[in-house]
């Protein structure tokens, strides 16, 4: 797996920690079962926290705590799955997070642009690919036809510039 | 019609170079097919009993002379020279290669056509009235707000992996012959008590395993909204719909199980939130740009009755007869609407060769301002022809074999692929209603008999329609025999309906009898004017199933 974060091929200055397993010094990104479950303990850590929220935990949970992460990371369970595209608009356009959203789990190239424009800004990517690859696969359309949660702006509106 | 402006090609011409390089991937194996499939279905390209077969998408059914000669063309080139429309409105390629795809989509390109969206789960191909524009009783061009909902459908970032296709139909009139409330999402277009034209929202119909009927989520959204609405409904689909069980995955089970009053609140919620968000509303120059594409053309002031058109029905019994089945009126005096069908008898419902096309284009051009309609009922329509073309148009169609007079009638009858394609298939369909039309191929008796629709489908996916067709006919299995179920009195019109099963299934040697027994039952019950479906509406199923096992 690798990282890619705004573009850059990036190594990754977060630990995801299992449920069951010690917490390390540093960045961390843990479950919201971990996060509800001792959520006092790790807002008093000084590193910065990320939260991963597994297919069907809906970002309206955590839509009250968003200042505590500098990570939302969200899992495709599938690619085929695509909650977690609504889910990554919903914190950026309805809940105004501005930290990092990751997209982690069976993410395939031909998805990189769609995910770009509904508000993710990195992606957790197989090793096979390359930076070429991901500049290809994020500038396949030019223009789209709906406004993007990465500010981009719809053919609707363009045509009227 | 809608014509392309930059952004448009542009997205087409990104799309085929992007489908050229998964294509390429493929060939070269660097995909294997089970990496390569998420992709083609996104591309329309299935893979079939014997090849594959790529859909094309034709937005709302409208088609102009210049793109149906470029069907043709394709289906000499990449095919075996014809083509088979659907109930989707959309054109099939049978056997195309799959390295020659890349290329056929190319030349669809050149002429503003695609594949996009015509498989997988995600907003297919919208459909309309194939009367868009010319209807009597229309309150707005359907085809305005379908358009606006192909682009914002297209490629749409947040709803092209949701929990299983998705299907959008539009309606401008009170006689629905879009089929509205079987969709995922229907639309009709209104008008509300101080005039302003709207649109109300059916949610949650569709056939397949599982038939149900639309609810009515909303009475009347207004233009500037409809968007952030459809994108409200969608949202709650794509996070709430079943993804555990591909067939309980339709946002009809979605609706079915919370119920239409929870799916309401929680489009509701969606909706308020995303219209304060705003930048969903739709801009009324942009609406304006594509409602000047449908503008009406400039009629010529007719009389209402043309004399050489009625003295070429008196002197011309079966122009007469085809002019009776085939023509509707039109909202202008002296131009009607005219449909071709395309199920001549014993022929393959949908099917229509290369050769055909181009004759359908060229008529097109010289009598109906150079545009076509498909009909979700897998026929084509020539909307706007003068009343005194009819006879020339109707002896260049008849010439061609495009001159079936049964639009409507018994033998005017849906069928799927079914086991002679399909790779999900449990019984043949085609040959089936090829039976069905020879049984029935007097055309006086066809009249006798009136309005009839029958739909028959290869398996309980119903893309067939069976359960909405007055008589619809499911094909089974049972111990590697195929079945033949049959249901009375489905509708898909303002009166959807989803029909009873009669009894137990026939036989193949036994179905074409039965359906007639079902016609004779109906003719001797029905009373003055009334069609098949009025009769069986009245009496129920009763009478039938006493005479069809009666016999047996
Ligand atoms: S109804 Fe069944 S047999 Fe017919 S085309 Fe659909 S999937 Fe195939």
């Amino acid at each position: 797996m690798q990282l890619i974060k705004k573009g850059e091929f990036v190594s990754d200055s977060f630990a995801t920690v299992e449920d069951d397993a010690e917490l390390p010094e540093g960045s961390i990104i843990v479950s919201l079962e971990r996060w509800q479950a001792e959520r006092d303990s790790l807002s008093e850590r000084n590193t910065p926290l990320g939260v991963r929220l597994k297919s069907g935990q809906e970002p309206s949970v955590i839509a009250d705590d968003l200042d505590k992460f500098a990570v939302v990371a969200l899992e495709f369970p599938a690619y085929r799955n695509g909650r977690a595209y609504s889910y990554a608009r919903l914190l950026r356009e309805r809940y105004g997070y501005k930290g990092e959203i990751r997209a982690v789990g069976n993410v395939l190239r031909d998805q990189f642009q769609y995910m770009i424009r509904v508000g993710f800004d990195a992606l957790e990517v197989a090793d096979n690919i390359t930076p070429d690859i991901y500049k290809r696969a994020v500038g396949t359309f030019t223009h789209a036809y709906q406004p993007g949660a990465d500010g981009s702006v719809s053919v609707f509106s363009l045509r009227h510039r | 019609m809608y014509r392309y402006d930059e952004f448009d090609h542009e997205l087409v011409h990104e799309r085929v170079a992007q489908f050229r390089d998964q294509v390429g991937r493929r060939l070269k194996g660097e995909l294997t097919e089970d990496e390569f499939k998420p992709l083609r279905l996104m591309n329309g390209l299935y893979l079939q009993l014997h090849a594959y077969m790529l859909r094309v998408a034709i937005p709302y059914g409208t088609l102009s002379s210049r793109q149906l000669h470029k069907l043709a063309e394709i289906g000499r080139v990449y095919d075996k020279g014809y083509g088979h429309f659907t109930t989707r409105q959309n054109l099939q390629f049978n056997w195309p290669k799959l390295k020659d795809v890349p290329d056929l989509l190319a030349d669809l390109a050149t002429v503003e056509m695609h594949a996009i969206q015509t498989s997988g789960n995600c907003i297919r191909n919208v459909t309309s009235d194939q009367y868009a524009g010319v209807a009597q009783d229309e309150i707005e061009d359907p085809r305005i707000i379908s358009e606006v909902i192909r682009q914002w459908s297209t490629f749409h970032p947040e709803f092209s992996y949701l929990p299983r296709k998705f299907k959008i139909a539009v309606c401008a009139t009170p006689d629905d012959r879009a089929a509205i409330r079987v969709h995922d999402i229907g639309i009709q277009v209104v008008r509300n008590a101080s005039g302003e034209v709207g649109y109300e929202i059916y949610v949650g119909g569709g056939l397949g395993r599982t038939p149900m009927i639309g609810k009515k989520l909303n009475d009347f959204v207004p233009k500037a909204d409809i968007l952030a609405y459809l994108e409200s409904v969608m949202r709650v689909y794509n996070m709430h719909g079943r993804r555990d069980n591909m067939y309980k995955a339709r946002i009809k089970i979605l609706v079915h199980e919370i119920g239409a009053e929870e799916m309401r609140r929680q489009v509701d919620a969606e909706f308020a939130e995303v219209k304060k968000a705003g930048h969903l509303e739709l801009p009324m120059a942009e609406l304006e740009r594509i409602q000047a594409y449908f503008a009406a053309p400039e009629y010529e002031t007719l009389p209402e009755v043309s004399p050489e058109f009625e003295a070429a029905k008196k002197a011309d019994k079966d122009f007469a007869n085809w002019v009776r089945a085939n023509t509707a009126p039109h909202r202008v005096p002296g131009y009607a609407i005219v449909n071709i069908s395309l199920k001549p008898n014993g022929g393959t419902p949908g099917d229509c060769s290369s050769d055909q096309m181009d004759v359908v284009a060229d008529a097109a051009e010289k009598y109906s301002l150079g545009e076509i309609r498909v009909t979700h009922e897998q026929n084509l329509t020539l909307a706007n022809v003068k009343q005194s073309d009819l006879h020339a148009l109707y002896q260049m169609l008849e010439a061609n074999g495009l001159g079936t007079s049964n639009i409507g009638l018994i033998t005017d009858q849906i069928a799927c692929p079914g086991l002679d394609y399909c790779a999900l298939a449990n019984a043949r369909s085609i040959p089936i209603a090829q039976q069905i039309s020879e049984r029935f191929q007097d055309l006086e008796r066809q009249h006798h008999i009136g309005e009839l629709k029958i739909n028959t489908s290869g398996c309980i996916n119903a893309c067939g329609h069976h359960h909405v067709g007055h008589i619809g006919i499911l094909g089974v299995d049972k111990k590697g025999v195929e079945y033949y179920q049959v249901t009375l009195g489905g509708a898909a019109d303002q009166q959807t309906a989803v029909g009873d099963i009669v009894g137990p299934a026939f036989t193949e040697g036994e179905i074409v009898d039965a359906i007639e027994t079902i016609v004779e039952t109906y003719i001797d019950l029905r009373k003055d004017g009334e069609r098949f479906i009025d009769t069986y509406r009245r009496v129920g199923v009763d009478p039938f199933k006493e005479t069809l096992y009666a016999t047996h």
